[in-house]
């Protein structure tokens, strides 16, 4: 399905879906600091969902909560029923942000032991693990020690040993950290492959197009607690839709018709856009005054909010500065 | 895949002890862990030569005698005459006709004498310090008084009925076995921790602890690692034991022999590699506690001295209490997880009992089980903090000072 801003987005998630993932309440101080300040997240079983927020906002400490790598100091969850995640460890998959593989092992082996971890007996690890890097253009490497590798390659082995398993929920941290556009783009494929199959991913994120072009659901992180979780198009519909006009010249007895409110915007090539909100009386009877007015409407739309505009609205200006300036400093890397 | 949703505890344990086993027997860490006991059995035996030397050298038993020709010589037969009866107890007499004086005979380079006999054989004088005095004052009596007649000429025979040990040598002997057992088992202990402690900061420098902290609970891990290192120490063990046998072949009598320990060399040898393994155990797990907290090489240097310094201290308690079994200071060391490994093997030295170990066996497992589940609970609350940073407050957001 496309939108107006041209994002595909998956039909959305089933809402009498089984919950992957519940979150209730969830705190988390280190020392005097409070990372996690009651959060709250659903996750539906076959969703992608993303967790959106600038850095340092606690969206690897909510995910290590989630997956039990810490615990929370207050508050519940529940990974698919089990208050205990480790219960359920070989139905998860989980890349940290923070990327790390044994630097003598060879990518088979690699791959296979991240697979035993989660419960797969070795042999057969190994075997997928084989034909997993056959399929992403790294069957020449199986024999290779992961200290041979460059950094993106390295990365991919190891998002095939989060995957050999086979898991029913795949945890990214930060997934698109670090990869060129290529791999950016090979990943989302990944992502809509997964999702496709049944599988719930979850991924944290600073770069608000991977969650808008990606994501059923969001979860937006700021200052430790979560303004918002829900689905991005209710997101985005927390903002007024906008109307779009875009007319030949700039004034003339049509400027009546036109809502006090409305922002102009001149572009280059002459032609002038008026932004405004949808008027009460309704987009027709607006169009019929233009034109009756002699406005010389080249374009009319009515435009939703991005998710970036929704983020501003709920998480706040700073964070949303916050936000783009993490963006700078990744993409400036 | 079974049908479970997640491995046991011990085959998560499993899974990491079978990486990190491999891991660690084919690299060139291991081959120096093999060569590690050479060096103290180099630095040993070195010292033991100098010591011994050293001792030699101090105790020496040379006389030198600086008095007449006549008396000198008489001083000799005498000797030579008591020689059989209390040869043990008499000096190496060197008769000294230089003529300096006694004190300048004792300062005398390279002369090494304990004591000068000057006067006459009515009456000698012995010129030495105070402790030679005390020493040398009865035989050179009883020389002196051979020489001149004034003593018996004759002794009667002893007849001898050798027994293989008294109470008193038996006790003495088995001390020497429970030092040796525990001083091994320090030595070994000590090897290992440091390893499986700077395989978990390697652990850590390699990113990998998270995603094991994801798979599997922690303590599965800190397991797993302990057990791994365990399994290595055996091979080391087994190749050890393996160059001591052939030493004992080539050189037979050669080496010294050790009393038989009270419950018989059997069975002291599977307490102490049970002992081994319960001390190596528990002392890994208080390591791999602060392994896993701290970030470099150097805090993890700076965090083990304590417990190194414990250790010793620990090790000395246990040392201390090999003589006075049942005492209160043996049963703490007993009791006391850190030292019950050393404290026993040093009981199973020198007494009979097996049920105490039994006890004590079950007690050091819980002490593990105890150790591991809270080194695990320290590591998930104190080391995973947040991302990259490795600390709460990375960023410019989140984070919220609480008051």
């Amino acid at each position: 399905m496309l939108t107006e801003t041209g994002f595909m987005t998956r039909p959305p998630a089933d809402p009498a879906a089984k919950l992957a993932i519940e979150a209730r309440g969830l705190v988390k101080r280190f020392d005097d600091t409070l990372a996690v300040d009651g959060v709250d997240i659903s996750v539906p079983e076959g969703a992608i969902y993303g967790i959106l927020g600038p850095n340092g906002a606690g969206k690897t400490t909510t995910l290590r909560m989630l997956l039990g790598i810490i615990d929370p100091d207050e508050g519940v969850r529940r990974v698919f029923g089990h208050d205990r995640p480790h219960e359920v460890a070989k139905l998860i998959g989980y890349l940290p942000e923070e990327r790390g593989l044994y630097p003598a092992m060879k990518c088979d082996e690699a791959i296979a032991f991240l697979g035993a971890l989660r419960g797969l007996p070795l042999d057969e690890g190994k075997a997928r693990a084989r034909d997993l890097l056959d399929r992403h253009g790294l069957g020449h490497a199986v024999d290779r020690q992961i200290r041979q590798l460059s950094k993106g390659m390295a990365q991919t082995v190891q998002l095939l040993g989060t995957l050999v398993h086979r898991p029913k929920l795949v945890v990214f941290d930060e997934p698109f950290s670090g990869l060129d556009a290529i791999n950016q783009g090979k990943l989302e494929v990944m992502i809509r492959e997964l999702a496709q199959s049944g599988t719930t991913v979850i991924f944290s994120t600073h770069v608000i197009h991977h969650a808008e072009r990606l994501c059923d659901e969001v979860a937006i992180v700021a200052g430790g607690k979560v303004p918002y979780a829900g689905s991005v198009d209710a997101a985005r519909d927390r903002i007024p839709a906008q109307v779009r006009l875009e007319t030949r010249v700039d004034s003339g007895d049509w400027r009546s018709a036109l809502p006090d409110d409305a922002r102009h915007d001149a572009k280059a090539g002459g032609n002038h856009f008026w932004y405004f909100p949808v008027p009460e009386s309704g987009i027709e009877t607006l169009l019929k005054r233009l034109i009756d007015r002699g406005a010389g409407i080249l374009s009319l739309s009515i435009e939703r909010a991005g998710l970036h505009d929704a983020f501003v609205e709920i998480a706040g200006e700073a964070a949303a500065r916050a936000l783009a300036e993490d963006n700078e400093l990744e993409t400036g890397r | 895949m079974s049908d479970t949703t997640r491995l046991s505890l011990l085959e998560a344990a499993r899974v990491v002890a079978r990486r990190d086993f491999r891991a660690i027997l084919f690299s060139r860490a291991f081959f120096f862990f093999l060569l590690g006991p050479l060096f103290p059995l180099v630095i040993g035996a070195l010292a033991g030569g100098i010591g011994g030397q050293v001792q030699r050298d101090a105790a020496t038993n040379l006389v030198a005698v600086a008095m007449s020709e006549a008396d000198t010589a008489a001083l000799q037969s005498a000797s030579a005459a008591l020689s059989d009866q209390v040869g043990y107890a008499l000096p190496r007499l060197v008769p000294d006709a230089s003529g300096e004086a006694p004190a300048d005979i004792l300062k005398r380079e390279g002369a090494n004498f304990a004591a000068v006999v000057t006067g006459s054989l009515d009456a000698p004088v012995v010129t030495a310090p105070e402790d030679q005095i005390q020493r040398w004052r009865g035989p050179v009596a009883l020389l002196a008084a051979t020489a001149t007649g004034t003593s018996p000429s004759s002794f009667p025979e002893i007849a001898t009925e050798p027994v293989a040990s008294s109470a008193a040598t038996s006790r003495s002997d088995r001390i020497r076995t429970a030092q040796a057992g525990q001083l091994l088992l320090f030595l070994l202990m000590m090897l290992l921790a440091g390893m499986v402690l700077s395989n978990l900061v390697e652990e850590k420098a390699n990113k990998v602890i998270e995603v094991l902290a994801a798979a599997v609970p922690m303590d599965a891990v800190f397991l797993g690692k302990l057990f791994a290192m365990l399994g290595v120490s055996f091979v080391g063990i087994a190749v050890w034991a393996s160059f001591g046998g052939v030493a004992a072949f080539l050189l037979g009598n050669q080496l010294p022999q050790l009393p038989e320990p009270a419950l018989g060399w059997p069975a002291f040898i599977a307490l102490g590699i049970a002992y081994f393994a319960m001390g190596y155990l528990l002392l890994g797990s208080l390591f791999l506690t602060i392994g896993g907290m701290a970030a470099t090489v150097r805090e993890v240097q700076t965090l083990s001295m304590p417990v190194t310094m414990m250790q010793l201290l620990v090790f000395f308690l246990a040392a201390a209490a090999i003589t006075t079994p049942g005492s209160p200071l043996e049963l703490t060391a007993a009791i006391f997880p850190l030292s019950s490994p050393f404290a026993m093997l040093a009981r199973a030295a020198q007494s009979d009992e097996l049920w105490p170990h039994a006890l004590a066996l079950a007690w050091q497992a819980l002490c593990v089980v105890l150790f591991v589940h809270f080194g695990a609970l320290l590591f998930k609350r104190r080391v995973m903090k947040s991302g990259k940073a490795g600390c709460a407050v990375k960023g410019h957001v989140g984070g919220t000072k609480t008051a």
